[in-house]
């Protein structure tokens, strides 16, 4: 049970990332709530890779040669650099949003509808 | 080459065919068309349109925009629309909500049924 | 050498664009000709490959490329027990084809934007971040490996936004890139979460490892529900479709044409992990009705809330949703009866090919139309249909592909969007006759909406406001040209189409055991 924490608490930053993003009404937090859902993705990553008693996965002057996953770390350091672009990106369009429309509250950037 | 027939295990359809029959209907359609006047004959007023003793309207006048061209439909439509339409807010929240929606849904009818 | 392109052909096919896309703005610096000349022959190049590539998969099977490996077929080394260790580059047929017809929608949207964009500022990165996004298309549709899938699924999805927000104006078009790219990250962070979930189960990244592998437990299932809800929203299906019109009408001209073949990425994806990666031992009949609810309801929803639109583009992208409908009904009726070797045979092949033939065909005839309505942009300066009239009398080019594109779109013959829509027809008859009715009530009031929008913009009396409206330059003329005539050739010759190209395709989607013997050599 308690070796399950880890994904529980993958699974509730996941949830508080769209909580944050679903009752928000400010563009910044509403993209920051999507780097926490990232946030919790990746944490769930990491943790799927973990071996019971193992050691981190390098080589040289190792302990035992009993080591965690190291794919699952390539792919969240990958995942890490993805969200960098991502929220670097939404965040510029909020920027430009917030001087042209000159307000940073989704009910109020509607001028797309139906 | 030649194009084959289509076979979709219920029927078929061979595009030569249909391109055929197309030809010869429009070659009838061009006879029908040289035995007509190419023009309105006559000059002044029966050399114009009769469009029921009234003027030509201008330009602007004369063409229908494009929202009054489907009225009748979208107004028989009414109760449809009236609740659809209203869905497509525009707000991101609400984006997020449907997507979310849909997920739930989707895992009830998955991973439940 | 030729042998090195073709033994080499996947790899090339990602990283000639990309090197091309990189390089852009140094070549940008020379020039405008010398950055013309350098997209369109990138673009040229990687259609050219990616024809070679599937003439190989189409004549001797399956291609499998490993990257990094001694030889390209080595995917499992000696000593690693049967497992395949590095990513995996897996074209089948369904790949090859819509690699092939991906990278020619490219090569046509970058001869239109040679022209559209001539007098635009800010070229060297509208360019890289075109062929950015053919690298992430053709990344998607080739690759063989889940988290491959999410890093292409990422460069498609950031490309497409910052394309549809590129020029700013007055900031409506950054909103509609605003939500393209959060909709589009969230949907990708979803289909990564259920890309962790099989792999901490299955311990495998390799699509056909995790597919032999496979039992359908209750954590495959919550990752079937993230993939099939994050992939739908990527393609646009109701009830996630509301970014879809937003992010269609503002974008350039050219863009929007590249951005249904995006789409129609993230529908292949969605094939691709419910009949290679689950395959059989989902409940077929649950997930396959759940896929022909979605896409009924994206048919009726999609077309109905067309017709009362002012805006011609968005009226265009409300249609792209609708087709999508066909496509994933197409599908969805093959999944159903996946099990059924009877019903197979009798409707549900077909109901696949129509529905993959459809894919093809709506990429040429949409592209064509929003290719049409960038072009009375460029020439009028506005998207309202209220305010458009009289334009056939001067642009008759234009008129005549109009035409072309609503008659194929409308599923009338000899066009190709009848041959598609007749296979759907008749194969969903046999399977449900009230969707197969409501498919063909959804198809009248598709032409219905055309007809709107042609009389709207060409009909009537020449308007004096548009007195001096000529043609659009030939570069445009051109490109419309090329889907006009490919509408015209797929609709006259759909049965050659159908056995060399789509039935491949389709088998290689049903037949499970082939992807996975490709990959781990027939265990």
């Amino acid at each position: 049970m308690i070796e399950n924490i880890p994904f529980f608490c993958a699974g509730l930053l996941v949830l508080i990332g769209l909580a944050v993003i679903v009752t928000k009404r400010d563009l910044i937090k509403m993209v920051m709530g999507l780097a926490l859902v990232e946030a919790g993705v990746n944490l769930l990553l990491v943790a799927t890779g973990y071996i019971s008693g193992g050691v981190a996965p390098i080589f040289t002057n190792a302990p035992s040669t009993e080591m965690v996953m190291a794919t699952v770390q390539a792919m969240t350091l990958t995942n890490i650099v993805i969200g960098i672009a991502t929220t670097a990106l939404l965040l510029s369009f909020v920027m430009v949003i917030s001087r042209k429309y000159g307000t940073r509250d989704v009910t109020e950037m509607r001028r797309l509808k139906e | 080459m030649i194009a084959e027939t289509l076979y979709t295990g219920f029927g078929a359809w061979n595009p030569i065919v249909w391109l055929i029959a197309l030809a010869v209907a429009l070659l009838f359609a061009w006879f029908i068309q040289r035995l007509g006047e190419p023009d309105i004959p006559g000059e002044g007023e029966s050399g114009k349109s009769y469009i029921s003793g009234n003027d030509e309207p201008s330009p602007e006048d004369g063409h229908i925009g494009g929202s009054n061209l489907y009225w009748g439909f979208t107004e028989a439509m009414k109760g449809y629309y009236a609740r659809v339409v209203p869905l497509h807010t525009g707000c991101l929240t609400d984006y997020v909500l449907w997507f979310l929606g849909t997920f739930a849904l989707l895992f009830i009818l998955i991973g439940v049924i | 050498m030729m042998d090195f392109i073709i033994a080499n052909a996947p790899a090339l096919l990602i990283a000639l664009p990309m090197l091309g896309a990189f390089a852009l703005p140094l070549v940008g610096r020379l020039g405008d000709t010398p950055r013309n000349a350098w997209v369109l022959g990138v673009a040229l190049i990687t259609f050219v490959i990616a024809a070679l590539l599937a003439w190989t998969v189409l004549s001797g099977g399956p291609v499998l490329y490993t990257f990094g490996a001694a030889s390209p077929a080595d995917a499992i080394p000696a000593d690693s027990g049967g497992i395949p260790i590095r990513i995996v580059f897996t074209v089948d047929a369904m790949s090859a084809f819509m690699a092939v017809f991906a990278s020619f929608v490219g090569l046509v949207t970058c001869l239109y934007s040679v022209a559209s964009e001539r007098r635009s500022s800010g070229k060297d990165g509208y360019y890289a971040l075109m062929l950015l996004l053919l690298v992430g298309i053709l990344g998607m549709v080739c690759t063989g490996d889940l988290f491959n899938f999410f890093v292409f699924l990422e460069i498609n999805s950031l490309a497409g936004a910052a394309l549809v927000a590129y020029r700013i104006d007055k900031g409506v078009s950054v909103e509609a890139g605003l939500k393209y790219g959060f909709l589009s990250t969230l949907a990708g962070l979803m289909v990564l979460y259920a890309i962790a979930l099989l792999y901490g189960q299955y311990d495998s990244l390799n699509m056909a490892v995790i597919a032999s592998r496979m039992s359908y437990t209750m954590l495959d299932k919550v990752a079937l529900a993230l993939f099939v809800a994050g992939l739908a929203l990527k393609a646009g299906a109701v009830p996630m479709h509301f970014w879809t019109p937003d992010a269609y009408s503002m974008a350039p001209g050219a863009v929007t044409a590249f951005l249904v073949v995006a789409s129609q990425a993230g529908l292949y994806g969605l094939f691709r992990i419910l009949f290679s990666v689950y395959g059989l031992t989902l409940s077929y009949v649950t997930v396959g009705w759940a896929v022909i609810i979605l896409g009924v309801l994206s048919m009726f929803v999609g077309v109905s809330m067309a017709i009362p639109q002012k805006d011609v583009k968005r009226l265009m992208a409300y249609h792209a949703v609708s087709q999508s409908g066909y496509m994933l009904l197409g599908v969805g009726v093959g999944l159903v009866v996946l099990g059924d070797a009877a019903a197979m045979d009798a409707f549900g092949r077909t109901a696949m090919e129509g529905g993959i033939f459809h894919i093809v065909n709506h990429a040429m005839y949409k592209g064509l139309l929003f290719l049409t309505a960038g072009a009375i942009f460029l020439q009028t300066g506005t998207r309202n249909l209220n305010k458009m009239g009289g334009l056939g009398h001067s642009m008759k080019w234009t008129m005549l592909f109009f035409i072309i594109g609503a008659l194929a779109i409308a599923g009338i013959p000899p066009f190709n969007g009848f041959a598609s829509k007749l296979m759907i027809y008749e194969s969903v008859f046999a399977f449900s006759p009230v969707i197969a009715v409501i498919a063909m009530v959804v198809s009248i009031l598709t032409l219905a909406s055309f007809v709107k929008v042609f009389h709207a913009i060409f009909m009537g009396p020449e308007q004096p406001k548009y007195e001096g409206v000529g043609e659009v330059p030939k570069p445009m003329l051109a490109a419309m040209a090329v889907l006009a005539i490919m509408t015209i050739l797929m609709g006259v010759f759909p049965e050659q189409i159908v056995t060399t190209v789509i039935a491949p395709a389709a088998d290689a989607l049903i037949d499970q055991g082939a992807y996975v013997a490709t990959v781990l050599g027939g265990i």
